[in-house]
């Protein structure tokens, strides 16, 4: 039997818990934290000398954790970037956008366990010499930039914040900043850019990584909401111990946002590759199925982003046959059939609904959220939403379905930043796998 | 008209400074027009100009965030903002027929989509992108607050409760 696997959830829900520093503390918060600071120096085999913070950023390596934000990056790969002693001051920002349609995971932590993010948070910041963070959180939270402060305020007060942070000489504060309603802002270089107190436009690559060049000109890393609280549980089990949850290269827990038409939408948190998409959709448990006797018609896997799959569609993995269903939810096999767990936000749309009604309303969204610094993903998308809203007002011509993967293929690959693909994906997805309903919408 | 701002603002505005570098002021922009629009309802250009002193940057560097960021208002919307996702699950949940709703309540035009206002002043109402709780949808925002799975009788309730 399929199963939740509570690692970051283990406490957000349970009866009685509350987000207040206390309630944390007695639950054993902050104990990781006071761990990190009795690591010792140690020494590798030619007697150099490892320091505390490089032998926590090598067990975060070690345990394989990946990026939960969209991309998958490994999250102790990225730290690596970053060289100390660094003549510049290094930054930590938390990306608490959660901006992707379909997403509503880190939401639950910053309103029910804002802790466990900050202590992961301090834990981080320390292993990579950062003196000053911050939380990026979306503007709409309003609540939840209230509910961090606060928790930020008693941190500092039970003195895991502040100057010289229990007599280690380490110095940290942490400050919220809110974002006010961009998309854009999400993406890692708009976010820097939108903290420096300009528009969210994302920054030409290279350099790739604001480990490189990121706030204020200086080595930056960016991490999700829920990358950063998982560092708080490798430095509790050990990275050893956290890479033997979910699967290999897929370690550790994922949680999930399922929405759409399935009788319990939810957030869920599973061991990564351990759970199917199958399961996910219909067990008791997860999704409990879909309504009304409806039959699946498309899955959208990993946040709006991400490429549609279609309800009966089978894939060769390795020479074996598998079926959409049976396919685990986990990075690479998601990658491997043509599309990502993105955000780990499951959209499922039944057969009930017009396939290319949804792909509309995604390209309303994308023409409204395209910052407009790249002519193609600033046009394109624009397009893109009129040909689709041409099609589902009875207006559509035969030449649609070629004329939006045209322009799809144009934004691919040639913007500044990511979005042109998180834009083209779902239209030359949906066109592709779901061209017998173009074709109807136009001799309908 | 000139903006005199209130002595909560000042001093939410100078603590909202020293959360960046010394060098990197320009960094509390958006905090600072929060603070505006939270207090005032809106941004004036006299607001900006305030501001701008504070932080030491031109008001034209304040201009350009409020007519980028959605969130931030150049003139006043009603006493309640309603936001009502407009995204593809809470669209699947009804998201569509619950902003129909509201508007043919408030006697707005359902189908615009920009912010509109009624003529007591006391709603404004607009569509909002994903607003991250699609698992409950159809999901809107009454100002600050959140209000999930949102049916027609919710909704009514909602509105009541708007003093
Ligand atoms: C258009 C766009 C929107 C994004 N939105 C978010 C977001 O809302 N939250 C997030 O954590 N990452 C988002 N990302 C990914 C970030 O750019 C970045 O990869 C991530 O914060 C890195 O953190 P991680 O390595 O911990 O995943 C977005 C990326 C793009 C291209
Ligand atoms: S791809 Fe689109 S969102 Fe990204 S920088 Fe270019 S115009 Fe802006
Ligand atoms: S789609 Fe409405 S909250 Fe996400």
């Amino acid at each position: 039997m399929p199963q939740e696997y509570k690692l970051l959830l283990k406490n957000a829900d349970e009866p009685g818990y509350s987000n207040d520093i206390e309630c944390y503390e007695r639950n054993g918060g902050y104990q990781a934290f006071r761990k990190v600071l009795a690591i010792k120096t140690a020494k590798d085999s030619n007697n150099k000398e490892i320091t505390p913070q490089a032998q926590l950023r090598t067990s975060v390596l070690d345990s394989g954790l990946r990026g939960r934000g969209g991309a998958g990056f490994s999250c102790g790969l990225k730290w690596s970037f970053i060289r100390h002693p660094n003549p510049k001051p290094v930054y930590l920002i938390c990306n608490a956008d959660e901006s992707e349609p379909g997403t509503f995971k880190d939401k639950q932590i910053i309103y029910k366990d804002p802790h466990q993010l900050i202590e992961g948070m301090i834990i981080s910041c320390w292993a990579n010499h950062v003196n000053l963070a911050y939380i990026y959180i979306r503007g709409e939270f309003t609540e939840g930039a209230k509910i961090l402060n606060q928790a930020l305020q008693e941190a500092r007060k039970k003195g895991y914040l502040g100057k010289d942070i229990f007599d280690s000489g380490y110095d940290l504060d942490i400050h919220v900043h809110r974002g006010a309603g961009a998309y854009i802002c999400g993406e890692e270089t708009g976010l820097i850019e939108s903290l420096e107190g300009k528009r969210a436009y994302p920054r030409i690559k290279p350099p790739y990584f604001p480990a490189a060049l990121g706030l204020y000109m200086c080595p930056t890393i960016v991490n999700n909401v829920e990358t950063l609280c998982n560092i708080k549980h490798i430095v509790e089990m050990g990275a050893e111990a956290f890479a033997k949850l979910g699967t290999p290269n897929n370690t550790g827990t994922r949680l999930v946002s399922l929405s759409g038409d399935v009788k319990q939408p939810g957030y869920f948190e599973i061991e990564t590759g351990k759970v199917t998409l199958g399961e996910l959709i219909n067990e008791p448990v997860f999704g409990g199925g879909l309504r009304d006797g409806n039959k699946l018609q498309a899955i959208i896997p990993g946040g709006s982003s991400s490429k549609v799959l279609r309800a009966g569609e089978t894939f060769s993995i390795e020479d074996k046959e598998i079926d959409l269903l049976d396919i685990p939810y986990d990075f690479d096999t998601l990658m491997k059939i043509g599309t990502m767990s993105g955000s780990g936000a499951i959209i499922v749309i039944d057969d009930s609904r017009d396939i290319i009604e949804c792909l509309a309303n995604l390209a309303e969204f994308y023409a409204h959220e395209s910052c407009g610094q790249c002519t193609p993903c600033r046009e394109g998308s624009l397009w893109m939403n009129k040909a689709l809203h041409r099609l589902t007002h009875g207006e559509g011509r035969k030449e649609d379905a070629e004329y939006l993967k045209h322009i799809a293929h144009n934004i691919q690959g040639r913007t500044i930043c990511a979005f042109g693909e998180a834009c083209a994906w779902p239209v030359l997805s949906f066109v592709d796998k779901f061209k017998d309903k173009f074709e109807e919408k136009v001799s309908a | 008209m000139s903006f005199t701002p209130s002595n909560n603002l000042k001093e939410e505005v100078s603590e909202l400074l020293t959360h960046y570098p010394e060098s990197e002021k320009r960094s509390a922009s958006l905090m600072v027009l929060h603070a505006i629009q939270e207090e005032t309802g809106y941004i004036s250009k006299e607001a900006m100009q305030w501001a701008a002193n504070e932080i030491g940057i031109k008001p034209l560097n304040l201009y350009e965030l409020v007519t980028f960021y959605p969130m931030l208002r150049e003139e006043k919307a009603g006493k309640y903002v309603l936001k009502v996702c407009r995204t593809l699950s809470c669209a699947l949940a009804g998201g569509m027929s619950l902003h129909k709703n509201l508007c043919s309540k408030l006697k707005l035009d359902p189908a615009a989509h920009g912010l509109q206002t009624t003529k007591d002043g006391k709603f404004s109402i607009e569509f909002s992108e994903c607003l991250a709780s699609c698992g409950t949808g159809p999901v809107m925002m009454c100002n600050d607050n959140f209000f999930e799975a949102v049916s027609n009788s919710k909704a009514d309730d909602i509105l009541s409760k708007c003093e």
